[in-house]
């Protein structure tokens, strides 16, 4: 209960609905706090753990493309030495509410730790991959953010990407350090960048696709 | 991955003794029909006096209990965490089978670990000596799960539909089966086709790919890899009707096309 009057959630009303009800709304609202980061209000670590297993069946089972985002705060620890731990958390809610404004409704981001987020995106055809990268990565330099009254600063964020393989059930770990991979190689190349995970080359090549939609020649052969 | 089958062929002697034919059902693309065909053909193989043991290797996200409308209280999950005897979760199935299921509990293992092969390759090994035929329904894609099944048959039957992206997905399959396990023929059943001929068609679409990118290839390039059709399975509305209802459809519509056409399949797999 102290948790939950700590949060700022507001508490169930304990005559209205009964004590199964009152109960159920105490669990709700702990379930609720275990699942989001406290500074961001952004799900937390272990919220996107859940959210990545649950992808990584859906994409095994459905085939459907799905990419996976790491964004990092570029030289966040210099806000934190200049400025201040209050002004280095201000950054973390401004950039939480910059990506948050990124999202559709079904993608799941989460603050990942320190001045890491992540960001899963269901769905995502790989075409499109570095175009949302690209505009996660805008929106965030778009703004800048007030740490005290008339002290602006400017952020930005290095993003890395990698696309679960279609088909294949890949593993929460092996995809996150896919993406992690690329997070370096921004950070590499200058950061206030966005890198994707190349696609691998198809299995099949499209002189083989031609050929394969190809009326046979021998379809009578067999 | 390599085969333990494909990779040693002559250094490892075969066991002498009577045992199942393993054939595995694999598609590359999911929702072609896959488990439909791997029940309903155990159904017919049945009928036709064989005994028949399918074994639900799509780890993960099993379903052949949906479909048989089974509600298993013993899965491989219990036989592979050591709960369960091998011999409770051996079960009958409605249409003469007997079926090994994986059970939704199977999560943990839809990635190949060494145990993962160790307990699977056990438990086909145990099973063998006393079935005919041994029907491996893999999961979707050309995941290593998969890749390892199905390297553990026989022989491989491909489920593909006429639709351009389990084509696709199929030659893929083919491609991948022939250069990693040295295949050298695979069985392919055309389901949900529209009209008579269309499977002929699309086995001579992919056999011309196979000859032309895949073979060449392969170890040997002399010995093509061959495509044998088995069948084609017509769209018929019964599929989905048996389907709804959970049953198979060769048991609640015998005399249907589609039925018909799985019955033709059985023939030409005992031939």
């Amino acid at each position: 209960m102290q948790l939950l009057q700590q949060s700022g959630l507001p508490l169930p009303e304990a005559a209205s609905h009964g004590e199964t009800a009152w109960l159920q709304a105490v669990i709700d609202g702990l379930c609720n706090l275990s699942s989001r980061d406290a500074l961001t209000g952004l799900a937390n670590r272990r919220q996107f753990e859940l959210a990545l297993a649950r992808e990584i069946d859906r994409v095994a089972r459905a085939g459907e493309p799905a990419l996976v985002l790491m964004i990092d705060i570029d030289h966040f620890k210099k806000v934190n030495d200049t400025h201040g731990h209050p002004a280095g958390d201000e950054v973390l809610q401004s950039v939480a509410r910059a990506l948050h404004d990124c999202i559709r409704p079904m993608d799941t981001l989460a603050r990942f730790g320190g001045e890491e987020f992540a960001m899963i995106l269901p769905n995502c055809p790989p075409a499109f991959g570095q175009t949302v990268a690209e505009r996660v990565r805008l929106k965030v330099q778009s703004r800048s953010v007030a740490i005290a009254p008339g002290v602006d600063v400017g952020v930005t964020v290095s993003i890395g990407g990698a696309f679960a393989p279609q088909w294949v059930r890949s593993s929460a770990p092996l995809w996150i350090e896919r993406a992690d991979q690329q997070l370096y190689r921004a950070k590499a190349e200058g950061r206030n960048r966005a890198c994707l995970e190349q696609p691998p080359v198809s299995l099949v090549s499209a002189e083989e696709k031609v050929l394969l939609f190809s009326v046979s020649q021998f379809q009578d052969s067999e | 991955m390599s085969s333990p089958r494909a990779s040693s062929p002559a250094s490892t002697p075969p066991k002498v003794r009577p045992r199942a034919r393993i054939m595995a059902v694999t598609s590359g693309k999911g929702g072609v029909g896959k488990t439909f065909v791997s029940a309903n053909l155990a159904s017919a193989l049945a009928r036709r006096g064989e005994r028949v043991l399918v074994l639900d290797a799509d780890l993960g996200l099993a379903n052949l209990d949906v479909v048989l409308n089974l509600f298993p209280k013993i899965t491989l999950h219990d036989v592979f965490t050591g709960k369960s005897d091998l011999e409770d979760a051996i079960l009958p199935a409605p249409g003469g089978f007997s079926v090994l299921l994986a059970g939704s509990g199977l999560v943990e293992y839809s990635r190949l670990t060494p145990e993962v092969r160790d307990k699977l390759l056990e438990v086909i090994e145990k099973v063998a000596p006393r079935f005919d035929r041994i029907i491996l329904d893999t999961g979707a894609g050309i995941s290593d799960v998969v890749l390892y099944t199905v390297s553990l048959a026989d022989e491989v039957l491909v489920v593909a539909t006429p639709e351009p992206t389990s084509l696709t997905d199929a030659y893929a399959t083919i491609k991948v089966l022939a250069t990693q396990q040295q295949r050298r023929s695979i069985k392919l059943v055309v389901n949900q086709t529209s009209r008579p001929g269309e499977g002929r068609t699309i086995r001579g679409q992919l056999q011309q790919v196979v000859d032309r990118y895949v073979t060449p290839t392969m170890k040997d390039p002399t010995v093509p890899l061959r495509i044998e059709l088995l069948g084609e399975i017509p769209t018929d509305p019964a599929v989905r009707e048996a389907v709804h209802k959970r049953q198979l459809l060769i048991e609640m519509l015998p005399g249907c096309v589609a039925s018909k056409a799985v019955g033709g399949v059985a023939d030409k797999l005992i031939a």
